[in-house]
């Protein structure tokens, strides 16, 4: 066949499928016609970087389910069949158990990017609810796939996050009953959180990131300057400061995938224990109901909850410190979800808020890295006063927002997009 | 802005230096996986000395012989000696836990992931640090893991080592430094009191090769990543390569 007449039949099978389902549209509308504004910067990275991640997971997960056992019996032994007798089990093992830590490190610096140029504000509200919703589920997607390989602290981190919930007042204990399946951690809970964590949560995570990319492509990305750049457009109505994402962006975030990518490989074929922090030492025994190991800490990326919870060590208001605690570090997270109200400020970007902001940020990122820091170690009495003054300045950050946004001065913030 | 992402990233640092799990031992040893002789002679001292009792349930002998380059019919003949085992199998022990229960007062533990549990620095360290002690049932202790059920196995190589009072080069827990001698002061000190068939170097030799040989069973995918990471990494460096020089290209139009 000559070229005209495959390019003939090429736009011939295209308006075939157009006819029946918008293809074209849809890569018009959120790739080759979606402007995103030019002067993205190094944070713009982690959100396609967290599309990737997942994409690993997924990919990942499957095959390891391929030669998983979920039973109390054989669980511990099939990860090991998995990395040892599986052809190339152990790479598959490794990007699944670092790429979950890698997803933290990478949800983390997007949503301090949402944080540092303030991309929860309107009209991008309902992006970052949908955000944080994947935050959440991607936490409980990452505690119940901890308690598979069903070592030691698969199960004993898994008891002690589970008994949280028996501090609730009244129902608490059965709350808590009703979550394992069993008086104790057991084959039983093993086996639901297996479903879950395959099947049930994956799905509605998913289900998630499309809404959060629909939200996003309905109003426009943010950008550094938090300028709307959908204010200034030329006469055929593409905006002054907005390239087209594709190909612009999708060249750019290969770049960011290749850099992840190196990072991400080397720690996976050379340190795949990340020190300890993304495969603990005493997950290398198998669960034992019967020997408590001396020092139970959550996987890094919960630590800073884990410090919070911690860190409530007094009874108030006729609540006791353990119940409190567990309040304490819900509320850590569902204050996230309101912070599009509590920001009062009339900018969006830190490049043009006030001093104060600028100061409460830098406050909120440095305790909560101290908080964990101080959520994988042993508690003392110095540490929990410190965990405490990181507490405070948490909730400061989130709960004097309404004062200080609108109290500071803010700069004039450009008509067009700084780069 | 860059200050605030340079003072993130060092904020994380102190995350990866505190380790977690790490005990303090008084040996440390560097596992080396591409010294063949050493995991051979290692595997040798374990079927001969530990696998009475410890089993490696998820190592398999074809495994060990394929990595450390050892013919079958060599391993068969020489490293296999239970009738019920075979090349491909894993290296089970014939004791059952109720009866390493009954004996020891606790079964001995499977080893296959010791390496990774405990790591080298603490197994070396406790297979050198047993001492003779009268009071124990098995007639000795261990100075990293007090009252340990275990008989030390590798008396006739080592001999009988003996807690002395004596002076040490080395940071005794507890010892007070000599300002005159600028040694330690301690009669905690381990000292060989009556020779076994191997000198005390040669006998440290055998306990690296041992520690070595469960350095390895613990992940002996490690020796595969390693061969393996020079390539993808090499790889993925190119691809980066020619993604910002296409990148490059593109945002040439942009202004």
């Amino acid at each position: 066949m000559g070229t005209p007449n495959r390019v003939k039949a090429e736009r011939g099978l295209m308006r075939w499928v157009d006819d029946r389902f918008p293809a074209t549209q849809m890569w018009q509308d959120h790739l080759s016609k979606y402007y995103a504004p030019k002067n993205f910067n190094f944070w713009y990275f982690f959100g396609s970087l967290a599309l990737l991640v997942l994409v690993n997971q997924i990919l990942t997960g499957v095959w390891l389910t391929m030669s998983y056992n979920p039973s109390a019996e054989g669980a511990f032994a099939s990860v090991e069949y998995i990395m040892r007798d599986v052809e190339y089990g152990w790479l598959i093992r490794y990007l699944h158990s670092t790429g979950a830590s890698a997803f933290f490190v990478v949800v983390y610096l997007h949503m301090f990017r949402g944080l540092l140029y303030g991309s929860y504000k309107a009209p991008r509200e309902l992006v970052w609810i949908f955000g944080m919703a994947i935050y959440l589920l991607l936490m409980a997607e990452a505690f119940m796939g901890y308690l598979l390989p069903w070592g030691q602290m698969s199960y004993w981190g898994a008891q002690v996050i589970i008994s949280l919930f028996s501090a609730i007042p009244f129902i608490g204990p059965d709350l808590a009953q009703w979550v394992r399946g069993d008086f104790l951690i057991s084959g039983i809970t093993l086996n639901r959180f297996f479903a879950l964590h395959v099947v049930a949560l994956p799905i509605v995570i998913l289900a998630l990131v499309v809404l959060h990319l629909i939200a996003l492509h309905e109003v426009g990305s943010n950008n550094p300057d938090g300028i709307d750049i959908k204010a200034k457009k030329d006469e055929t109505g593409k905006p002054l400061d907005g390239i087209p994402f594709h190909p612009y962006y999708t060249v750019k975030d290969i770049v960011g995938v290749a850099v992840f990518l190196f990072v991400f490989a080397v720690v996976v074929f050379y340190f795949p224990e990340g020190g300890g922090y993304f495969l603990e030492r005493p997950n290398f025994e198998p669960a034992n109901p019967m020997v408590t190991p001396d020092h139970i800490a959550p996987v890094w990326y919960f630590t800073p909850f884990y410090a919070i919870l911690r860190a409530i060590t007094f009874d108030l208001f006729g609540l006791d410190a353990k119940f409190l605690g567990v309040l304490f570090m819900g509320g850590a997270i569902a204050v996230l979800f309101v912070l599009p109200w509590l920001d009062r400020s009339p900018v969006r970007s830190m490049r043009y808020k006030g001093w104060m902001s600028k100061v409460m940020l830098v406050l909120f990122a440095v305790s909560f890295v101290i908080l964990g820091i101080l959520g994988a170690l042993p508690a003392t009495a110095l540490r929990t006063a410190v965990a405490q003054l990181c507490t405070a300045l948490y909730f400061a950050f989130f709960l004097l927002m309404p004062l200080y946004t609108r109290l500071e001065k803010t700069k004039p913030v450009p008509e067009r997009v700084t780069g | 802005m860059k200050k605030q992402l340079f003072a993130l990233l060092f904020a994380l640092v102190p995350l990866t230096a505190l380790g977690a799990g790490a005990e303090d031992v008084p040996h440390s040893m560097t596992p080396d996986l591409s010294n063949q002789e050493s995991l051979q002679r290692g595997m040798q001292l374990y079927v001969n000395y530990c696998m009475g009792c410890h089993s490696l349930e998820h190592q398999r002998f074809a495994r060990a012989a394929e990595d450390f380059g050892m013919p079958q019919d060599l391993v068969e003949q020489n490293l296999i000696f239970s009738s019920d085992l075979a090349y491909n199998d894993q290296m089970h022990v014939a004791m059952t836990r109720e009866d390493g229960d009954n004996w020891f007062g606790a079964a001995a533990p499977d080893l296959t992931l010791h390496g990774r549990l405990r790591g080298g620095d603490w197994i070396y360290s406790y297979l050198l640090s047993f001492y003779k002690d009268p009071s124990r049932a098995t007639g000795v202790n261990n100075a990293v893991f007090d009252m340990v059920a275990m008989p030390n196995v590798l008396e006739p190589l080592q001999g009988v080592q003996e807690k002395v009072c004596a002076e040490s080069d080395r940071p005794i827990e507890g010892a007070e430094l000599d300002p005159l001698t600028g040694k330690y002061q301690s009669c905690e000190v381990l000292q060989v009191t009556q020779p076994g068939a191997m000198e005390p170097d040669e006998f440290e030799e055998a306990v690296y090769d041992l520690t070595n040989f469960l350095v390895y069973v613990g992940e002996p995918s490690k020796l595969h990543a390693q061969t393996l990471a020079p390539k993808v990494l090499i790889f993925i460096f190119i691809f980066g390569v020619i993604a910002y020089l296409l990148k490059r290209e593109y945002w040439r139009d942009i202004h």
